[in-house]
């Protein structure tokens, strides 16, 4: 959208120029895992820890696309985003403790280990379907995008915008966190799961299942960078930016708001549940503290340093901080807070419209 | 022009004890162009609040053609054809001009027929007259937010055209405008009237004067004089309210 | 009718004196052979008179003696006492001989000793007795008991004497005195004479409806007993709550600026009340009072900081709400860093004073721990020095212009952007203040204030953006709500109720419990 808010000539070329860097980056992270294959002693050669860490970015990246999609072009704050990755992921974790069967510490042909442990006799009600993974792969959808629509129904309704939703959707992460480390909730508790085995029958642990599980992230990436392409490109993506930026006026013209930021809301939040389903089988565990109400202000802050309002800019964000913490954490863990909340103060007071924001110049119609 | 009438009987606003509306009788006809003056605070975007639905009225009957309005939310009022220009004009920074009145188009309004959005010539020949109507042709690519003050209030007034309201409601449409401005706004609304009914909220007598239409004064939430604007001059209850004060 | 009570209190008057006729007449018993001695003993031990007690505890001592008149005497360090009166006696002539006694009267003086507590100087030892003897449940006991209660002063004692009597009289054979026992019992509010009634129902077939009714009348009372604690906790919650949230019904109620460090502010606090802890141990006469002197230092340290970030920092982005929420988010990220280096990650020990301590015990056996006590008056105090502030200061006044119409009291020769600076700190001080408080209940440790900013924001919210009344009972609302539902729900899951029911409610009252009035806040 602000591309296109560009003068003209200056948009086309930019526009150009963006879509070869795009390509590049694609380009550059597909031959990742392939080039993990070369010798250790290659040139060219990717660590295994370069692609596992590029793998969980590109989650993230998908994470802050959604967001983006809520906060950049919508308007809406949401401090819940990794509510909705959390609960994605948790959907995924179902699936893969389903597929450990009998190869549990207690093997126990049907029950999860921390079932046996608490002494379930039988499957709960809500994991039954979870064997099959397309009954996984839809709720991964579903959970996410049902909580976000009963959440964004009671509050853009009754018209609960700015901070006081920002607030709301921090408690909800807060309650969701509270109620995933009790033990009789069904979901593992504190450790929640952990010690997969295998997806769609490939072992997890084999160097072919990782370069899968990335392959599938890159393009659930892409897939969704395109799509929210597509949708802001639309006249709907016009009518998120018109709310972002003078909801009532918007009402005065016709558009059911309510509708509108509910759409938007709910499908960000399954994107969200989406990248939290490719998250955890790479990271091989999901436990309540990924509801932290922390994590979802971190994703704020990549999309808030990469630029909102341009997705671009949601990507750049993620890969740029979460590059910076990945770097920060090994060599002075003790700065990366101090980083973190400095990134903060930094971009709402001087970098308003991110490192996008510089790359364009003064250009017009960022987000007010 | 579908002919319903504009119909307020009885409305009252009260808003903790101080009644902004009281007991207030407002009549536009289809085809109608009505100017409401009166003092601050007499209660005129009260009324505008209570006909888009902003404001739920206290009690009364409002309704236009056979549509209870206090039954609706804003957007099913601007659905059934009520445009409003507000005071401050609000147009959508980050959006072209272009865009801007293509929002606003008479079109289906949910997200669903938003995504599948295609811009038709017939569209696109809709906006381009509307684009030459306020003026602002050469400016259809630029985004809205490095539009002059004047410019803005067209382009709101455009967008109401865009909408095809019957019934549209202007407040104070030539504050802080130059006299040039001013003469061009005037042109705009007496375009308008004619095929819709308008109501003209303004305090700029000399305005309300060029619109050569019926006033009505509004004093302290209620309805003070009705007529033409020589009747209502005349008035020794408006003179006393405008001059008493 | 008069008649009566006069009657039964000339009888009150005479019992003791009876007892004391019968003491003496039992007290030359414990000179004689070993059947003679085990017999007063016994007899001493049922009488309940006090001054049996010493007597028979310098039996068992050996410091009884027999003086050459018969007479016996208590050897009291090397003084000589008269057993029958206490007095002391000028040393006879004769050494007086030392009584022995054998092991049926050793038996026997222990469970008369256990009993005779029951009379004993010492409150505690006089309780422990009456819990002793309400466990014994026998009808033996009931002249001791008789005897116990006329003379005891105490009414927690009196109260645990009543319950032994009640039992011990529900054990005897007598059905008038089972009745008296099961009317006594069922007048109380204790499980335990609960339990000695539900265990006398095999036994008691005919007094069955009595001892149903009893029990449902002791339940009641338990019931009662159970809200008043949950209504205290929930109150006391509410203190937490509210002191948690007043800072920010200043800087967000008032000031319209919300502010996602409050909670690191309320952790400052919590760590200055460390800080002068630390400071004052070695000065003697200052270390009690180290706590109190906690509290301007805690303001002082959050509202410079305050001053300083509202200043530097947020005055850049007023009007933009999200920003400042990000940026302000930022700032608490960095001040829990700091604090988590400079003071480590651990708990850290806070002492509370003496005055602080310990449990009170409420009428009804109500149970309220000291520190919630004193929180919650603390709470109260600190409310109406915010409502003082704002309703009869100058500042107040400037603040409140300022917060309404910035504008026109710019014009009036406000400074306005010192009114906000002095607000915010303000604001801030009062989340200082509030973690010295929180600092005697909480863990004090960096990230302390994490979990108060939501509950600060939610009883902000529900009472009423800028009502200091709305904030009091929403705080306070929340808190009960919070604990009532704690029993059903368990700790989380209440929390996680109150959530959503907040949610709800702002769902059908979107501004709260006191809305503002009039047409400014329709904006």
């Amino acid at each position: 959208m602000s591309v296109t808010a560009l003068p003209g000539a200056r948009a086309s070329g930019l526009r150009i120029g963006l879509r070869a860097v795009l390509i590049g980056a694609v380009l550059v992270l597909a031959a990742m895992p392939v080039l993990n294959q070369l010798p250790q002693d290659h040139a060219l050669h990717v660590s295994d820890f370069l692609v596992s860490v590029t793998g969980k970015w590109i989650c993230y990246a998908i994470l802050a696309l959604s967001l983006d999609l809520a906060w950049g072009y919508a308007g809406i704050l949401s401090l819940g985003h990794g509510a909705f990755f959390a609960l994605g992921g948790y959907a995924m974790g179902m699936h893969l403790m389903r597929l450990i069967g009998p190869r549990g510490v207690y093997g126990h042909p049907v029950l999860p280990d921390f079932m046996v442990f608490l002494g379930y006799q039988e499957l709960p009600w809500y994991w039954l379907g979870f064997d099959s993974f397309a009954f996984a792969m839809l709720m991964v959808l579903l959970v996410p995008g049902l909580v976000a629509f009963v959440l964004g129904w009671l509050c853009f309704r009754s018209r609960i915008t700015g901070v006081y939703l920002s607030i709301i959707t921090q408690a909800m992460t807060y309650a969701l966190m509270l109620a995933f480390f009790r033990n009789d909730m069904g979901f593992g508790g504190n450790n929640g799961f952990t010690d997969f085995k295998e997806l769609l029958g490939m072992p997890l642990s084999t160097t072919a299942a990782r370069a899968a599980l990335f392959y599938a992230s890159l393009v659930a990436l892409v897939g969704c960078y395109l799509l929210c392409r597509w949708i802001t490109g639309t006249k709907y993506g016009r009518v998120l930016t018109a709310i972002r930026d003078a909801e009532s006026r918007v009402r005065f013209l016709g558009y059911g708001v309510t509708r509108h930021k509910l759409f938007a809301f709910v499908l960000s939040a399954m994107m969200a549940g989406l990248a939290g389903a490719l998250y955890v089988p790479q990271v091989g565990i999901i436990n309540p503290s990924e509801f932290s109400p922390g994590n979802s202000i971190e994703a704020v802050v990549w999309v808030a340093v990469g630029g909102r309002g341009t997705l671009v800019g949601a990507v750049l964000g993620a890969f740029s901080v979460n590059g910076l913490k990945t770097w920060l954490t090994s060599t002075a863990p003790d700065l990366w807070l101090f980083v973190l909340g400095g990134l903060f103060v930094l971009v709402t007071l001087l970098l308003p419209r991110g490192l996008i924001g510089l790359v364009q110049g003064r250009g017009q119609g960022g987000p007010k | 022009m579908k002919g319903r009438r504009l119909y307020l009987d009885g409305v009252s606003v009260v808003f903790d004890g101080f009644r902004a509306l009281n007991n207030l009788a407002l009549i536009v006809e289809p085809g109608e162009l009505r100017a409401v003056i009166g003092p601050n605070g007499a209660g005129k975007t009260t009324m505008m609040d209570v006909i888009t639905g902003k404001t739920r009225p206290t009690e009364g009957v409002v309704s236009f053609g056979d549509a209870d309005l206090t039954r609706l939310d804003e957007a099913a009022i601007a659905n059934l054809g009520i445009g409003r220009k507000f005071q401050k004009p609000t147009v959508f920074d980050a959006l072209t001009v272009f865009e801007n009145l293509e929002l606003a188009l008479k079109a289906p309004r949910g997200p669903l027929p938003c995504l599948r959005w295609a811009l038709t010539g017939e569209a696109k020949s809709r906006i381009g007259a509307t684009l030459r109507e306020i003026g602002l042709e050469e400016r259809a690519q630029d985004p809205a937010a490095i539009l002059s003050h004047g410019q803005r209030q067209w382009l709101e007034i455009g967008m109401l055209l865009m909408q095809d309201p019957d019934l549209l409601l202007v407040d104070e449409p030539v504050a802080g405008m130059t006299d040039a401005e001013t003469e061009h706004t005037a042109r705009l609304l007496a375009g308008i009237a004619g095929r819709r009914s308008v109501v003209v909220v303004e305090h700029d007598l000399d305005f309300v004067r060029a619109l050569n239409c019926r006033v009505t004064v509004l004093a302290e939430g209620s309805l003070l004089s009705e007529g033409s604007i020589d009747h209502v001059q005349k008035d020794e209850r408006v003179i006393e309210v405008y001059l008493g004060r | 009718m008069k008649r009566i009570l006069l009657l039964l209190l000339l009888l009150a008057l005479a019992l003791p004196a009876r007892a004391q006729d019968a003491m003496i007449e039992a007290l030359p018993g414990l000179g004689g052979g070993f059947g003679a001695q085990a017999t007063a003993v016994e007899r001493l031990g049922a009488l309940g008179d006090p001054r049996a007690l010493p007597v028979l505890r310098a039996l068992a001592d050996g410091r009884l003696l027999r003086g050459a008149d018969g007479g016996l005497l208590i050897r009291e360090g090397d003084q000589l006492l008269d057993a029958a009166t206490g007095a002391a006696v000028p040393r006879p002539e004769a050494e007086p001989a030392r009584i022995n006694i054998n092991n049926r009267v050793r038996v026997a003086l222990r469970g008369a000793l256990g009993r005779l507590q029951i009379v004993s100087p010492d409150p505690a030892e006089r309780l422990a007795a009456a819990e002793g003897v309400f466990r014994m449940r026998s009808a033996e006991n009931l002249p001791l008991l008789e005897a116990a209660l006329t003379r005891e002063a105490v009414p927690r004692i009196r109260e645990r004497l009543e319950l032994a009597l009640g039992a011990s009289r529900l054990a005897s054979e007598d059905l008038e005195a089972k009745r008296a026992g099961i009317a006594a019992l069922g007048a109380s509010a204790s499980p335990e004479a609960r339990a000695v009634l539900l265990e006398a129902r095999a036994a008691n077939a005919a007094l069955l409806p009595e001892i149903e009714a009893a029990v449902a009348a002791i339940d009641r009372r338990l019931q009662l007993r159970q809200a008043a604690e949950t209504l205290f906790q929930g109150l006391s919650l509410g203190s937490v709550l509210l002191l948690a949230a007043l800072g920010l019904a200043v800087t967000f109620g008032v000031m319209g600026v919300i502010n996602m460090a409050h909670g690191e502010f309320v952790m400052l606090g919590a760590y200055t009340t460390v800080v002068v802890q630390d400071l004052t141990r070695d000065i003697p006469w200052l270390a009690p009072w180290s706590l109190p002197l906690a509290v301007p230092a805690a303001f002082l340290v959050t509202a410079l900081i305050g001053a300083a970030m509202e200043r530097g920092l947020i005055r850049h982005l007023y009007g933009r709400p999200l920003e400042t929420l990000l940026l302000t988010f930022g700032v608490g990220m960095m001040i829990q860093q700091a604090v988590r280096l400079t003071f480590g990650a651990q708990n850290r020990e806070v002492i509370s004073p003496a005055w602080m301590q310990g449990t009170l015990m409420l009428p009804g056996d109500i149970a309220v721990t000291q520190n919630r006590l004193w929180i919650l008056a603390f709470s109260l105090v600190v409310l109406a020095l915010v409502v003082a502030a704002i309703r009869f200061t100058r500042f107040g006044l400037e603040m409140r212009a300022v917060t309404q119409r910035r504008a026109i009291a710019s014009s009036m020769g406000i400074r306005t952007g010192r009114v906000d600076a002095l607000t915010f700190a303000f604001g801030s001080g009062i989340a200082g203040i509030a973690g010295v408080a929180l600092s005697q209940i909480d863990n004090v440790s960096p990230n302390l204030g994490t979990g108060y900013i939501i509950d600060s924001f939610l009883v902000v919210v529900f009472g009423g953006v800028g009502s200091l009344a709305g904030t009091l009972i929403g705080a306070f609302s929340l808190g009960i709500i919070n604990k009532v539902l704690e029993p059903w729900a368990g700790a989380v899951l209440a929390k996680v109720f109150v959530l959503v029911a907040v949610m709800i409610f702002i769902q059908r009252r979107p501004r709260g419990l006191f809305p503002q009035k009039g047409r400014a806040a329709e904006a």
